[in-house]
């Protein structure tokens, strides 16, 4: 999997979001965006995502040298955000089997399990998501994020609202996805750049 | 100098057109003075529907290629249309007032033209509704082109359904033109011209839209580089 | 088609939880319903007029239920994340599917109650079922493609309606138009140009949309 960011420049009116932003990261790398509040950070993970397009420019997934098609790209990235909620009213089962099966994944409740245990949530599956404490609403981002094993994953705000063991956990998590695949994550604390073998600074104008 | 001299043909024709129709074309059985009103209503509401077609066009157009110039475009055909189903809508008002004794009777022409003139209304509530510029553009499109499917129905079907009072229109389902030579001739040059004059505002209208287009890309380019 | 159904599950799994659209929909039409009761009185209205203000507290009360579906996406913020694992389509077609089944809903509760308390009375029943049938697709169909679209803007409720009635005010005049023919003939034929129509505009505005569906949802 590579991940290939030209050009990409997003225009809100007369504001200019993101300027000529260009990087290109394979397998096995992990990417930081950095940059102060306002800077377009999420508007760059946004259009990573595929959630927005960009006013010029493009982002073509490819693998195996072949370029995914724009509507399938969903398939291969996970998201975690402040900006992308659960269903509050559901449990974190409902919530977690709804995704699970979208997304077609086989054995999908062992999956389920593996992961909520990892993440320190196991025995909370049939409580409704807006019964969580915002660190455990985090977690279960995770869940949800890694349900499908992407092979890109972004991250915005890594250890919003977690606890230091909620960071620990989360951490060796990321670690873990950049061996095998592609991390991005957007963030302002230094010590979530250790993640990182590169940074890409976005500014604002 | 070609465009000059069109000018000036059109003036000197409209002007004809404009005497010939309260002096020269002889007046309808039943109709009496009323006759008159052909000239004028119906190329307006024909204006009405064009520019709504136009509209159309120019959102199919923005959503193919995402220029935010053809979304200015789809704007200012909605901005002529809108003006012309008032037009429209008041002149066969008034027209039905003196023959079927009433402002308003929902008669399916009268339906019709009030559905033309509630799409315009609640294409520009949308637009006010929506601040980000390209969603704007995008929404309002989409809105444009499922009104502009339901435009049909009104056209064959209602009139189906409904018994009108309406005269027949010009272009009626035999295909003959229930009209005397004079009438004929001056209700086809009021047609005719006005479908011109007014696309030839719609053109100056539309330049302007791209001026300033050009404007603002350009001083976008600027600030782009300048930072 | 596994995904529709999953995006319908979904949706009623959470209406079952909160039950807002079905509660804001019965209310609004037993509310509407009893002040035109109220104000008819004592005396019968003709079937003209029944025919009308039954479309009319149908197509109001629908206004009130129809596009929470998509707002609700938007409001909670959980519009990204259906983004994330569904084709726009799917997304399209279940939540339709969700909004036809509010509607059936609605006029099992609307329709012994207007047939009950407004003295109306039916020649021919299949013409009207047909009609509340059909015509359930077409409202479904219009009702949630500008749902889509005013989720996006300010302003949402009012916006609503207006933008929903030119689009659907095909179905209200071959649905009225019919309905007078079910109060006043038996015959199944004698509606048949109004079940046509009705039929013809319900295929065409859900073509439109699903066509259309994509620019409304992909940014």
């Amino acid at each position: 999997m590579k991940i290939k960011a030209k050009q990409i420049v997003k225009r809100y009116g007369k504001h200019i979001v993101l300027r000529n932003i260009n990087f290109e990261v394979a397998n096995g790398v992990s990417l930081a965006i950095i940059g102060s509040n306002g800077s377009g950070k999420t508007t760059l993970i946004k259009i990573l995502a595929n959630l927005i397009a960009p006013t010029r420019g493009s982002v073509t997934y490819q693998q195996n040298g072949k370029t995914i098609p724009r509507e399938n790209i969903y398939r291969h990235i996970g998201l975690v955000g402040p900006y992308l909620q659960l269903y509050q009213e559901l449990t974190a089962r409902e919530n977690l089997y709804f995704f699970a099966r979208m997304r077609n994944i086989p054995r999908y409740k062992e999956r389920i399990a593996e992961l909520m245990e990892t993440l320190g949530l196991k025995g909370r599956e049939d409580d409704a998501v807006k019964a969580y404490s915002s660190g455990m609403q985090q977690r279960l981002k995770y869940v949800a994020a890694l349900l499908h094993r992407p092979e890109v994953l972004l991250v915005d705000e890594p250890r919003s609202n977690l606890d230091e063991k909620g960071i620990e956990t989360v951490y060796a998590l990321l670690r873990e996805q950049k061996k095998h695949g592609i991390l991005i994550i957007a963030t302002n604390d230094n010590e979530d750049l250790q993640l990182a073998d590169r940074k890409l600074k976005v500014e604002a104008l | 100098m070609l465009i000059k001299i069109g000018k000036w043909l059109l003036f000197i024709l409209f002007a004809l057109t404009i005497t010939g129709a309260f002096i020269w074309a002889p007046l309808k059985e039943g109709l009496g003075e009323f006759t008159r009103v052909i000239y004028f209503h119906v190329p307006m509401a024909w204006m009405a529907v064009l520019f709504f077609l136009l509209a159309a066009y120019y959102s199919y157009r923005y959503l193919q290629s995402k220029n935010l110039l053809f979304d200015a475009y789809a704007q200012v055909s909605n901005e002529m249309g809108i003006l012309f189903a008032i037009l429209a809508t008041v002149t066969g008002s008034i027209w039905a007032k003196q023959i079927w004794h009433s402002y308003w009777n929902w008669d399916p022409r009268e339906t019709s033209i009030f559905i033309l003139l509630l799409i315009y209304g609640a294409y520009f509530s949308l637009r006010s509704a929506l601040e980000q510029e390209d969603r704007r553009a995008r929404l309002s499109a989409v809105y444009s082109l499922l009104a502009f499917v339901s435009v049909p129905f009104f056209v064959f079907i209602v009139p189906r359904i409904y018994f009108s009072l309406h005269p027949e229109p010009v272009l009626n389902a035999q295909g003959k033109i229930n009209m005397e030579a004079r009438q004929r001739i001056v209700f086809f040059s009021s047609l005719i011209l006005q479908t011109v004059l007014f696309l030839w505002v719609f053109n100056i209208r539309r330049t302007q839209v791209k001026l300033k287009m050009i404007l603002r890309r350009y001083e976008e380019t600027k600030t782009f580089k300048e930072n | 088609m596994k995904q529709t159904y999953l995006i319908l599950i979904k949706d009623l799994q959470q209406e079952f939880k909160t039950r807002y659209a079905i509660n804001a929909i019965l209310l609004f039409a037993i509310v509407t319903l009893s002040a035109v009761s109220f104000a008819i009185g004592t005396f019968t209205a003709g079937e003209q007029v029944l025919s009308a203000l039954f479309w009319v507290i149908l197509f109001f009360s629908s206004m009130s239920g129809l596009s929470h579906i998509f707002i609700r996406e938007e409001e909670t913020q959980t519009a990204d994340t259906l983004k994330l694992v569904a084709k726009p389509v799917h997304i399209f077609l279940g939540k339709f599917i969700f909004n036809l089944l509010l509607l059936m809903v609605l006029e099992v509760v609307l329709v012994p109650l207007f047939i009950a308390l407004m003295n109306f009375q039916l020649q021919s029943s299949a013409i009207f079922f047909l009609t509340l049938l059909i015509g359930n697709f077409g409202l479904a169909g219009g009702g949630t493609m500008v749902a889509a679209i005013i989720s996006k803007a300010s302003a949402k409720g009012a916006l609503f309606t207006v933008l929903s009635f030119p689009i659907l005010l095909p179905v209200l005049i071959s649905g009225i138009s019919a309905t007078k023919k079910a109060a006043a003939e038996s015959a199944l034929s004698s509606a048949q140009s109004e079940l046509q129509a009705l039929f013809a505009y319900s295929v065409i505005i859900i073509t439109a949309s699903i066509l259309l569906f994509d620019y409304v949802w992909n940014e």
